[in-house]
């Protein structure tokens, strides 16, 4: 960051003289120092995959998701702060909730993703508030318009997306997702890969435990969100964990 | 839609508008027409509504679960209206639920439980709601309603496996509850308990028996119920979860009008 | 369709508008076709015995696709609309390309139970979308909702439901369904003296609506005698 502080950082309310608002890139920070979260848009469903840092060995397995399910239909990952992302959490169900009751229908993503998006962004605008420190990848599957996904920020813009990639290890996520063909893979094929890819970014050094979290949301559930199947995930935790082996294997042989 | 207010309490319509007949409604004026002064009429206006109607449910506990069935015709009033209005419906693996009454309110109820089920599947601890504390949950309703004098008019049968066991209850419109292993609704009361009942207190239903026993009741009804009709669900729950079958037709037998002699 | 005439002053402790039965004098009917749905409405408003207006069009606009035919009150069913429109537009906007016809169904849906008490209003809500194509969905007065492949409402529509079972194919031409939309309606206002008037007519399709209208001397002829 080019210029800490100078006083211009203190608000959400008040531009830098350059144009920025400095809370909101403080949030985004906030979301970069979490662990790596995943979402792959496939041509028969979305995955998540998430590297849920362990940060105790206190912790019991499996507490602290960072997968949630928001309607039916509806799954979303988070990464950043775990308060803010419930938080997140909720507004989306209640707005998909109310969809429902109003026009007897699940609530099309596209439509869920601008009122979250208008949720967030509406705490970049004021000083008595700080913004979220949480992006949020929705996704889902329906009959007629196929897998959708987004990917949420602090600042409150969204995208659409076939990959995404969020977290600590984003950048190397990102090459390995673009290397896949994500428009032929089914979910089936997409989750190993995602699973691959959290252990391949994994940094063991610095985050020694964590536990991975798979959802799926696809033509096979019938269009529900569900976590991946116990067996399946660790079919697919396993081949990852052999791939990462192979790959040291090589590396040794190259030396 | 928020001007509607929320689901369990709708906003009156027109609110802040003069009301009907009284368009010089000044503070103090003791019109007789103010929306205060004649509220006996009110409540008579507010509790007359089954509309669009359906019969009878029927539900009969066997060794291992519980069978219900219910037909599938909507009438307004003696008008055969609506052929395909399903109202036995799957609350989750543990419950079923069968509705007669007014569809409308039914369709109305089973919207809400349909969000308590995904609110329930999003918390994603794995529990599942049970059988008796959504029949608990359905006499607060509706005697909550009913309080308000403005019932909604259905009979509900909540059947399920509670903690391995099967339940069967019923909730009226006035909240009134009771749990039996036979219960029929609306005319079934007077014509399907007594088949049901003999049954039950002979004992060893399983079942097969159970079905067939409740597919008979369903036929008696058709010949002796004006508003019952020959289409009609059946669903079993079982500690293997819930299965609504197909729509059935009932095979009608009309032999019976040969020992007649027509003169 | 009924438009009350209110005398307020005949009784105080008991205006006649709150216990004279609104008359729900109208035949309506919508169809699904092969591409679409046709909808069909006579064109008589009573007050009593009166003929207020004998040229009515019970068929009112929702959005480009959607549409509804009113049975019941005047007043309450064009305020439902009204506000069904409003909420569909606004909808419309924020989707970003045209409801469904289940929204608006579900909508006046909302309405009419919500103020079941208050409100005199049968709906047929018919369309199409991109999603399910041609559709119907019958809001009856109770506040239920229903998809049929065919359906009728008003007074008139209890002489004919015999013909519509009898007469009604799936997947039906779009010319077959106009004839078959314009017969029952004729039939209906023959033998219902709350309708009459004209047959008024619409088709919608993907490519929107087509109105057109059968004048009351250019009915199908049935037997009269």
């Amino acid at each position: 960051m080019s210029s800490i502080g100078t006083g211009y950082d203190l608000s959400a309310s008040q531009f830098s003289p350059d144009g920025r608002v400095f809370q909101v890139e403080y949030a985004a920070k906030a979301v970069e120092n979490s662990g790596t979260v995943i979402g792959l848009r496939g041509k028969d469903g979305v995955v998540f995959a998430v590297e849920k840092l362990v940060t105790s060995k206190l912790y019991e397995p499996g507490a602290n998701k960072r997968i949630f399910h928001v309607d039916e239909h509806v799954g979303m990952a988070v990464a950043g702060l775990i308060s803010d992302a419930r938080q997140i959490v909720e507004t989306a169900r209640s707005e998909a909730s109310n969809y429902r009751s109003q026009y007897g229908i699940p609530v099309p993503l596209k439509y869920l993703n601008e009122r979250v998006s208008m949720y967030m962004h509406a705490y970049t605008l004021y000083s008595a508030v700080r913004p979220y420190g949480c992006s949020v990848v929705m996704g889902t599957w329906t009959e007629h318009d196929g897998p959708q996904m987004y990917m949420l920020d602090p600042s409150g813009v969204a995208f659409s997306y076939f990959g995404c990639a969020v977290g600590k290890a984003k950048q190397a996520a990102k090459t390995e997702i673009e290397k896949l063909k994500l428009a032929d893979l089914t979910v089936k094929d997409l989750v190993k890969e995602a699973a691959r890819i959290i252990y391949l970014v994994h940094d063991e050094l610095k985050d020694k435990q964590f536990e991975l979290e798979l959802s799926w949301v696809s033509a096979a559930t019938r269009g529900r969100h569900e976590m991946v199947p116990r067996s399946v995930a660790q079919d697919a935790e396993s081949t990852a964990r052999q791939a990462l082996a192979d790959i040291d294997d090589s590396d040794a042989d190259d030396m | 839609m928020a001007f509607m207010g929320d689901i369990m309490n709708p906003a009156p319509l027109w609110q802040n508008g003069p009301s009907p007949g009284a368009f010089y409604n000044f503070p103090g004026n003791s019109s007789t027409f103010g929306p205060g002064n004649h509220s006996a009429q009110e409540f008579r206006a507010h509790s007359a509504n089954p509309i669009t109607t359906t019969t009878t449910v029927i539900g009969l506990k066997f060794d291992k679960g519980i069978v219900i069935a219910a037909d599938t015709l909507g009438s307004y009033g003696s008008l055969a209206r609506f052929r395909d209005c399903p109202r036995v419906m799957k609350v989750n693996d543990l419950i079923l639920l069968g509705s007669g009454g007014d569809y409308a309110d039914f369709q109305y109820l089973k919207d809400i439980i349909e969000q308590k089920i995904i609110d329930e599947k999003c918390v994603g601890d794995g529990l599942l709601l049970k059988p008796r504390s959504l029949y608990c949950w359905l006499t607060r309703v509706l005697y909550n309603k009913r309080s308000k004098m403005d019932p909604l008019w259905n009979n509900y049968i909540v059947a399920g496996i509670q903690d391995g066991e099967p339940f069967l209850g019923a909730v009226d419109k006035l909240g009134t509850a009771y749990e039996d292993a036979a219960i029929a609704t609306g005319l079934g009361a007077y014509m399907a308990t007594p088949l049901l009942r003999e049954a039950v207190d002979k004992g060893n239903l399983d079942e097969e028996t159970a079905k067939a026993l409740v597919r008979k009741c369903m036929e008696v009804l058709f010949y002796r119920d004006a508003r019952a009709f020959q289409r009609y669900q059946l669903g079993v729950v079982t500690a293997e979860g819930v299965v609504i079958d197909d729509v059935a037709e009932i095979k009608h037998d009309w032999t019976l009008a040969h020992m007649i002699h027509m003169k | 369709m009924a438009a009350s005439v209110i005398n307020t002053y005949a009784d105080p402790s008991m205006p006649e508008w709150l216990s004279a039965p609104h008359s729900t004098g109208t035949s309506i009917m919508a169809c699904e076709f092969n591409g679409g749905v046709v909808i069909g409405a006579d064109s008589r408003t009573t007050t009593g015995a009166y003929i207020a207006n004998r040229v009515t069009d019970k068929l009112t606009r929702i959005t480009d696709h959607i549409y509804c035919c009113r049975s019941g009150s005047a007043a309450d069913t064009q305020a439902m609309a009204d506000i069904v429109t409003y909420h569909l537009n606004f909808h419309k906007m924020e989707l970003g390309e045209e409801p469904l016809v289940q929204t608006a169904a579900a909508i006046f849906r909302e309405l009419c139970y919500n103020y079941r008490d208050s409100l005199v209003a049968g709906i047929l809500v018919a369309g199409w979308d991109k999603k399910k194509g041609g559709q119907i969905y019958s809001v009856p007065i109770g506040g239920m909702v229903q998809r049929q492949a065919v359906s009728i409402g008003g007074s008139g529509s209890s002489y004919v439901y015999g013909y519509v079972d009898a007469n009604f194919k799936p997947n039906m031409s779009k010319e077959e369904a106009v004839k078959f939309v314009t017969n029952t309606l004729t039939l209906a206002m023959l033998r219902d003296g709350s309708s009459g008037g004209v047959v008024r007519l619409g088709v919608i399709t993907e490519s929107g609506v087509q109105r057109s209208v059968v004048l009351g001397d250019q009915l199908p002829k049935f037997y009269e005698g």
